[in-house]
C-alpha cells in the first residue's frame, strides 16, 4: 500500500476531480491518496466521484481555506 | 445468451442527458457517463469564489446525475483541444460566442474515440430536435453524426423516432419502440418522463451549461482578444478571470478587474505574481488587478477609479497602494473619480 499526495490548490471544480481521477488511474487498489484543495466544492464533488466509482473516502478536513480529502482506491 | 451491449452517454448535468441515459439503462444496456470540461462549463465557479455564496450548496451536476443513475462517470479535460473549436468554428457562433454546433461535433467525436479505446458499442446524447436554435435542429442532427465520425453509432433516445434507425436499433441492441419522438422547445415531454422515472430534482440551467452562451461573458472574451491585437490564444487563467469581478477598460492598453466582494478579492490575490495590483491604503476598498501595460499617467487614472470603489469615494484624497508582480510596492495619492465621470463605455 502506498500513500500519495495531490496538490490541487487554486484549481476550481471540476479540475480537482479530474486531477484526482487521473492520479487514481496510476494507483493500485488499497492505495491511499491525499488531495489538498482550496475550492470548497471538492467537499461534495470528490466524495460523490468516489461513491460513483467505487473508492472510499477515509477522511475529510477543512482548515483555514484548505480542504483535504484522503481516499482509498477501490478494487 | 445475448451479449450485454455497452453505451457511453454524454452527461451535461441537465435533464435531457439524464433522461436519455435512463431510457437506455432501462433496456438493460450497460451505460457509463462521460463529461467534457472545456473551461467554460458552468460548474459553480462563481459560488466557489464569492464569499457571499459560501452557504449555498455547491455540486457538480454531472456527478450528481451519474449518482442518481447509478453509473460511472468519466470527466475529461479538453481545455487545450477545445481552443480550436472556439477560435475556428466551422459552423460559426450562436447569439454570443457559443460555437454550439462545432462543440457538439467535437464532443461526439471525442466520445467516438473513447468508445473505440474502451470497448463500448455506441454513444447516447440527450439531443432533441428543435430544442436549441443552433445545434439541435432537424438539419443539424445528421451533420453532428457525420462530421463527428460517429455516424449511426450515435443514438438520441429522446427523439430517435423522428430520425432514421441507428445501428443499435437495427441490430436490436435497443428496442426502437421504447425510444421517444420528442421535438420542439417545449419541456413538458421531458418533465413528464422525469416524473415517470421518479426524478423529482434536476438541474435546468438557462442557456445550457456553458458561459459562452452568456452575453456579458462573451463581451469580456471579445474584449480580451481585441486588446491582444485579435490574437485569440488564451489560457485557463484568462477565461477564469473573465468570471470574476467588475471589468473596466479605461484605455486600450490596460484593463482593471475590480473585486466586488471579499471572496473575489481573495481569488484575485492568488494572481499577485502574474499581475500588478492596486488597493486603498487609507480606506477600506476592493483589490484591483491591472491587466496590460499602463503608463504612469494610466496608473493615476486607474488609482482614481480604484479609489471610487472604496470607502474613501467621497474623500478629498485617497492613498492607493500599487504592488508590482515582483512584490515591490509604492503609494500614490489621488482624488477619487466621481461615479458619474466613469464613462459607461469603459465597462466591459
Amino acid at each position: 500500500m502506498t500513500r500519495e499526495t495531490l496538490n490541487a490548490r487554486r484549481l476550481l471544480c471540476p479540475l480537482p476531480v479530474i486531477r484526482t481521477q487521473d492520479k487514481v488511474k496510476q494507483l493500485m487498489p488499497g492505495d491511499q491518496l491525499e488531495v489538498i484543495c482550496t475550492d470548497p466544492g471538492v467537499m461534495q464533488d470528490i466524495p460523490a466521484w468516489c461513491r460513483i466509482n467505487g473508492h472510499k473516502v477515509l477522511e475529510t478536513q477543512a482548515d483555514d481555506g484548505e480542504y483535504t480529502i484522503v481516499l482509498e482506491v477501490g478494487g | 445468451m445475448s451479449q450485454q451491449r455497452k453505451a457511453v452517454a454524454l452527461i451535461s448535468g441537465g435533464l435531457d442527458s439524464m433522461l436519455a441515459a435512463k431510457t437506455i439503462l432501462e433496456q438493460g444496456v450497460h451505460v457509463e457517463g462521460i463529461n467534457f470540461f472545456t473551461g467554460f462549463c458552468v460548474e459553480g465557479h462563481t459560488h466557489a469564489i464569492r464569499a457571499r455564496d459560501k452557504a449555498k450548496p455547491k455540486r457538480n451536476n454531472s456527478l450528481w446525475v451519474a449518482e442518481q443513475l447509478g453509473i460511472n462517470l468519466h470527466i475529461i479535460d479538453v481545455i487545450e483541444e477545445y481552443k480550436d473549436v472556439l477560435i475556428n468554428p466551422k459552423h460559426g457562433y450562436g447569439a454570443n460566442m457559443n460555437p454550439c454546433l462545432d462543440c457538439k461535433i467535437f464532443m461526439v467525436n471525442k466520445a467516438k474515440q473513447w468508445i473505440a479505446e474502451n470497448g463500448f458499442d455506441f454513444i447516447i446524447t440527450g439531443e432533441v430536435i428543435g430544442q436549441r436554435p443552433m445545434s439541435q435542429r432537424k438539419e443539424t442532427m445528421p451533420i453532428v453524426a457525420r462530421e463527428s465520425g460517429a455516424d449511426d453509432l450515435l443514438l438520441r433516445p429522446l427523439c430517435a423516432k423522428n430520425l432514421p434507425a441507428t445501428l443499435p436499433e437495427r441490430e436490436g441492441w435497443v428496442d426502437r419502440e421504447k425510444l421517444y419522438g420528442f421535438s420542439g422547445r417545449s419541456r413538458k415531454p421531458q418533465m413528464a418522463l422525469a416524473e415517470q422515472y421518479g426524478f423529482s430534482e434536476y438541474a435546468q440551467p438557462a442557456g445550457g451549461c456553458c458561459f459562452l452562451t452568456d452575453a456579458s461573458y462573451s463581451a469580456k472574451l471579445v474584449d480580451l482578444w481585441r486588446a491582444r491585437d485579435n490574437n485569440r490564444a488564451y489560457d485557463l487563467d484568462d477565461i477564469m478571470l473573465l468570471k470574476v469581478g467588475r471589468h473596466i477598460r479605461p484605455r486600450p492598453n490596460f484593463k482593471m478587474i475590480v473585486a466586488r466582494e471579499e471572496g473575489e478579492g481573495r481569488f484575485l490575490q492568488g494572481y499577485r505574481k502574474e499581475f500588478m495590483m492596486m488597493s486603498s491604503a487609507s480606506h477600506n476598498g476592493p483589490l484591483v488587478l491591472i491587466d496590460g501595460s499602463p503608463s504612469d499617467e494610466d496608473l493615476q487614472l486607474a488609482a482614481a477609479i480604484t479609489a471610487r470603489y472604496g470607502q474613501g469615494r467621497d474623500a478629498e484624497q485617497v492613498d492607493i497602494r500599487i504592488t508590482g508582480k515582483d512584490g515591490s510596492a509604492r503609494t500614490i495619492q489621488v482624488r477619487p473619480m466621481p461615479a458619474d465621470q466613469i464613462p459607461e463605455a469603459w465597462f466591459v
